[in-house]
């Protein structure tokens, strides 16, 4: 059961082949024996969880189980479930129970859908491996020495490792195609505003989106069926019409446009992780696709860009969290400012508490024109090449990552290393374009992804294309031999 | 642009984040690195470009002036650090 897609679950609980409790509980059984060394869980519910799956058992016996009933998911710990702690990996978090549920986590529920746990993240979902934690990171399982990527790098782990056929993730700048590259995994981030952030921790609010984490193309796209839709309580909430994400999936590709950025293909790419992708290339190109060189002529500016707008964007959403309403309080404060400055201490780690005062810089009087200003003008260029390049091809594609997953510790004294192991997934963010990572490769036995960028609002050409590899390929179906002996 | 630890130190004032003394020259240096990778964008020409804030150039919607929450004061402060009667406790402000 646990080797099956969403799809083949869906099929599965409406033949009866199994209960969603029976699933469930396989589910729960796997995580309980592997989760232990690869800690890509903060929270599991096996009580809620179970509890779920009975609920949805009895509305399949019913005949009145939506189409999702019994299926089920992990969340990463940045949704907010009522009753249930959301930490966002932070210690300011750790002993935080939303008295409300997150607008995707209420249409998971709605679908039926059966909550295992919240994943390890990146402490607020800053950090690209995972390392930044309060509860440690979640490990790679194609190599436990490595990282998972991150920031959802506990939802790419738990779905590579086959504890969760899917999971929910955040990307504010490659936090979900990046992981999903590093696990094997395929995952999507969709266009701004196609997801509500309504009860999603914020980081930078003009970049956050919630997307996808799954094995295949095809189940990214029954999730996004039930996550994407406009929400009245998300004031950037898109309200373009939601098509049915599956209906594009069997299209030929034949004519299909794929634009090459040059930028992608340069000197910071691994040579074997290029080799992987230049093969990817070639199936697409022989489903039918035409490749085309294009340039994206301000890609040199993404990186420090992003490195402004997102940061500042964090220092004014983060300034919430003052030890008053909820969250952590330091203990015995002797006056208000010992309260907050003490609290915000303690409270955060240390890359969070860089990105505080580098957003802070950015926005203090007398910086605010050379650094904010600047950036957001940088931030017009950097769409504009893109929106210049779709006027000749329809998507974008190349590596997500510059290499394969990098050893723990690696990075993680030098901040400016591990910003640049976003340098292909940014752009997307900063142009609000949705991205996706599709399993291409594998370099010294880690995977690799092959990264597409699609046009606002242009999923069903993303998963068109993710989908129509996937049937030429068997890279998603590959796994990691993890201890256990395999899989059952 | 070159930062001093005097520098940092208003910064965290501001930002409302105790820094210790033993930690100011790692966070300074730290900083420091992220402030000259970023300061590659001083080079970008950006005449006459208009600044933009979201990648939909969307802007803030309104709605109708109706009250549409409800009163949840109690389910609020049960997760509070401190309360009493209905208020949320800090230290002493006004002596």
């Amino acid at each position: 059961m646990i080797n099956h897609t969403v799809a083949e679950l869906i099929s599965g609980l409406s033949e009866k082949q199994f209960s969603s409790e029976e699933l469930t509980q396989a589910f729960l059984d796997r995580i309980a024996s592997l989760d232990g060394s690869l800690n890509s869980f903060i929270t599991v519910d096996s009580d809620h969880a179970i509890a779920s799956a009975r609920k949805a058992d009895a509305e399949r016996a019913a005949g009145t189980a939506p189409a999702l009933a019994g299926v089920p998911i992990a969340h990463k710990d940045i949704f907010c479930t009522a009753g249930i702690k959301t930490s966002c990996g932070s210690r300011m978090l750790d002993n935080f129970v939303p008295p409300y549920d997150a607008t995707l986590i209420k249409r998971f529920q709605a679908n039926g859908c059966v909550m295992l746990g919240k994943t390890n993240m990146d402490e607020f979902a800053m950090g690209s491996s995972n390392e930044n934690s309060f509860y440690g990171p979640a490990l790679n399982p194609w190599d436990k020495d490595c990282v998972p990527g991150g920031s959802s790098g506990g939802s790419a782990a738990a779905v590579a490792a086959r504890m969760a056929p899917a999971a929910t993730g955040t990307d504010t700048g490659g936090s979900i195609r990046q992981p999903a590259a590093f696990c094997g995994i395929t995952g999507l981030k969709p266009t701004y505003g196609r997801v509500s952030r309504l009860g999603m921790v914020a980081f930078a609010s003009s970049l956050d989106q919630a997307g996808p984490m799954a094995r295949t193309a095809e189940d990214c796209a029954l999730l996004l069926n039930v996550m994407a839709g406009h929400d009245a309580g998300d004031s950037t909430s898109a309200t373009e019409s939601v098509p049915d994400y599956t209906a594009s999936l069997e299209n030929s590709l034949e004519g299909v446009r794929i634009g090459l950025p040059s930028q992608f293909f340069g000197a910071g790419l691994d040579a074997q992780t290029g080799k992987c992708i230049d093969e990817a290339l070639k199936v697409l190109e022989q489903r039918g696709a035409i490749l085309k060189e294009v340039s994206l002529p301000h890609s040199d500016l993404t990186i420090p860009t992003y490195y402004i707008v997102a940061p500042a964007e964090a220092s004014t959403n983060l300034s919430r969290f003052d030890g008053v309403r909820y969250g952590y309080r330091c203990e015995d404060p002797v006056d208000l400012h010992d309260l907050y400055t003490r609290t915000r201490e303690e409270g955060f780690g240390d890359e969070v508490k860089r990105r505080i005062l580098v957003g802070t810089y950015a926005l203090s009087a007398g910086y605010y024109d050379a650094y904010y200003r600047k950036a957001q003008q940088a931030r017009r260029l950097i769409r504009q090449d893109f929106l210049d390049c779709f006027a000749d091809v329809d998507i974008i594609a190349g590596p997500t990552t510059p290499g394969p997953a990098f050893a723990l510790g690696a990075k993680s004294d030098d901040p400016v290393s591990m910003y640049l192991e976003d340098v292909y997934t940014l752009a997307a963010n900063l142009a609000g374009l949705p991205g996706m990572s599709v399993p291409a490769g594998l370099v010294e036995g880690k995977p690799v992804g092959l990264q597409l960028i699609g046009q606002h609002f242009g999923e069903p050409a993303l998963l068109n294309v993710a989908h129509q590899f996937q049937l030429a390929t068997d890279w998603h179906l590959k796994q990691p031999q993890l201890e256990t002996g395999g899989v059952s | 642009m070159s930062i001093e630890q005097s520098d940092i130190q208003s910064i965290a004032e501001l930002a409302r984040i105790r820094v210790s003394d033993d930690q100011l020259e790692e966070v300074t240096e730290r900083i420091q690195s992220i402030l000259s990778m970023v300061d590659q964008l001083q080079a970008a020409d950006t005449a006459n470009i208009e600044p933009m804030a979201n990648p939909l150039d969307a802007t803030a919607r309104l709605r109708a002036d109706e009250v549409t929450e409800t009163n949840q004061r109690e389910a609020f402060q049960a997760i509070a650090p401190a309360v009493e009667n209905g208020l949320y406790l800090v230290p002493k402000v006004i002596e």
